[in-house]
């Protein structure tokens, strides 16, 4: 049973419609006058930020918000953190003020996993990506954007996205986004395949439930979606590949290779984009762009998993719905 | 059967024709007490609730020549044992489109027990809008209020004991319309 998000890999074909279907409901509470909902009412969330993020944590506050739970802020920079002081340390310290949830952003793989399994906290814990590791609710959201695209809003309940054809290009090496949407895609029954430049496709990636290819022109016109990642910049410790320009006409997206996707098939991207390099402005702004539509999924598929994490009096995402009068 | 013995097996206290004249009659105790039903919205509470409230639609419809907007409305995250269980799945809530300010809302649900749900239901509709009036249709009112709250529009009263079940079927969720009056198996769980 899911106590703790720490890996796209430990969710359950179940588990994971049940966010969406859940993050399905979440979504019509935009429309709302009142964009409340009471369910987290006089619990605590700490947004736990040791790296840098702007949309990601904007997002968990509104998920958080939204659910009525009151939201504690920690960035690392300009904290104890910052003095020196360990995770476990900011940990106990958490535990020691009552915090019902801890949301967590960390630039090591695996200091989520370490937070929930270490025993410092009793309190359910959510990664927000840890590293080149994990960032489950990236890609709860890219499934549900894509769920609602490609099966449909009130069609896509209760269903997979079974035999669709979703393709992942850029920096695999560094992204976490990469890996957590091959583990979430292949469990909910897509077929995955990453398009890279060989030095950044990394090692073991035989192992991944996914195909891998180098030529971009040859896969799009079979995919239902394409997601296109970020270079990294900020990762990109070696010579991964000759210049900017060679890697955008390569791997980046533009007008003419969308026009050779399917009618029905959407561009992605987990932002923040850098126009010019993975994707021109044209197909940013295009309709078949979801850039914006991820972004709002993002509130909706982070107050699901919070609901299911703290909404009752244990975590549980595969109990039936209970029916008594 | 002497009524007041009970075996395992439940035993059907309304039938389907029943449940139709009903519905009819408080159609038209609706649009009595409405003064036509102009203004009312019909709100069913998930999951047999939305059916009644469908049907009740259809009936005023038949009455009036107009269609009477019916939606959904869930309350789960506003139960006051969400904390006791194990987080629920939601439910769908569909408000009509003109939405429900100064509107006659009319919650329509299948049991009437503790009264928790419509308080529940209540406080989710303040956060949706602001009705003229709210009122409540049930197809059964079992009794043992928890709540100073009572239905406008009652089907069938039905006195039961704590520990029986009231068990609403309805041909859209269960394959037949029946009302089911059984002994519960293990302690009564007190739901909402």
């Amino acid at each position: 049973m899911m106590r703790h998000l720490i890996s796209a890999a430990d969710l359950t074909r179940d588990e994971a419609i049940r966010i969406l279907d859940t993050a399905e409901e979440m979504a019509r509470v935009a429309d709302r006058p009142i964009k409340k909902l009471p369910a987290l009412r006089g619990r605590t969330i700490c947004n736990l930020f040791f790296e840098d993020s702007t949309r990601t944590r904007i997002s968990f506050e509104a998920a958080e918000k939204r659910l009525s739970a009151d939201v504690i802020n920690f960035a690392a920079k300009g904290s104890s953190v910052s003095k020196g002081e360990s995770l476990k340390d900011t940990a106990q310290t958490l535990e020691a003020m009552g915090v019902d949830a801890v949301v967590i952003r960390h630039g090591a793989s695996g200091a989520p996993y370490r937070l929930a399994t270490s025993g410092w906290i009793d309190a359910p814990v959510v990664n927000a990506g840890d590293g080149t590791h994990q960032h489950p609710t990236q890609a709860l959201l890219d499934a549900f954007t894509m769920r609602r695209r490609l099966v449909g809003p009130d069609a896509g309940i209760g269903r997979d996205l079974a035999g669709r054809r979703i393709t992942v290009v850029g920096d695999i090496l560094h992204s976490r986004v990469a890996r957590s949407n091959v583990d979430l895609l292949h469990t909910l029954g897509a077929e995955v395949t990453l398009v890279a430049p060989p030095t950044l496709v990394p090692v073991g990636v035989g192992a991944w439930p996914c195909e891998v290819a180098y030529d971009l022109d040859a896969v799009l016109p079979k995919s239902d979606a394409v997601m296109m990642l970020r270079v990294q910049r900020e990762r990109m410790n070696a010579a991964f590949f000759p210049t900017e320009r060679e890697y955008s006409r390569r791997y980046g997206l533009d007008a003419d290779r969308m026009a050779r996707m399917p009618d029905h098939a959407i561009v992605m991207h987990p932002g923040p984009m850098v126009r010019g390099m993975e994707i021109t402005a044209e197909v940013a702004d295009s309709d078949r762009c979801t850039v914006v539509e991820q972004v709002a999924a993002g509130v909706s598929v982070r107050m699901a998993v919070l609901y299911l994490l703290l909404g009752g009096n244990e975590s549980d995402t595969a109990h039936p719905r209970t029916e008594e009068k | 059967m002497d009524a007041h013995t009970h075996t395992g097996e439940p035993r059907a206290v309304l039938e389907a024709p029943d449940i139709a004249r009903m519905l009819t009659r408080i159609a038209h105790e609706i649009v009595e007490r409405a003064k036509g039903a102009d203004d009312v919205v019909l709100l069913g509470i998930p999951t047999r609730g939305v059916y009644l409230a469908r049907r009740l639609a259809d009936k005023l419809e038949g009455i009036t020549g107009r269609k009477i907007p019916v939606g959904s409305l869930d309350i789960t995250m506003y139960r006051d044992d969400l904390r006791l269980k194990p987080a629920r799945t939601l439910a769908r809530t569909e408000i009509p489109g003109d939405g429900i300010d100064g509107r006659l809302v009319v919650l329509v649900d299948d049991v009437l027990f503790s009264g928790r749900t419509i308080r529940a239901a209540l406080d989710a509709l303040g956060d949706i809008g602001r009705p003229r009036a709210v009122q409540l249709a049930v197809l059964v009112d079992r009794g043992h209020r928890e709540l100073p709250i009572r239905a406008d529009y009652v089907g069938k009263n039905l006195p039961t004991s704590q520990r029986e079940l009231v068990r609403v079927q309805l041909s859209e969720e269960d394959g037949r319309d029946t009302v089911l009056l059984g002994l519960g198996a293990t302690a009564p769980t007190r739901g909402q």
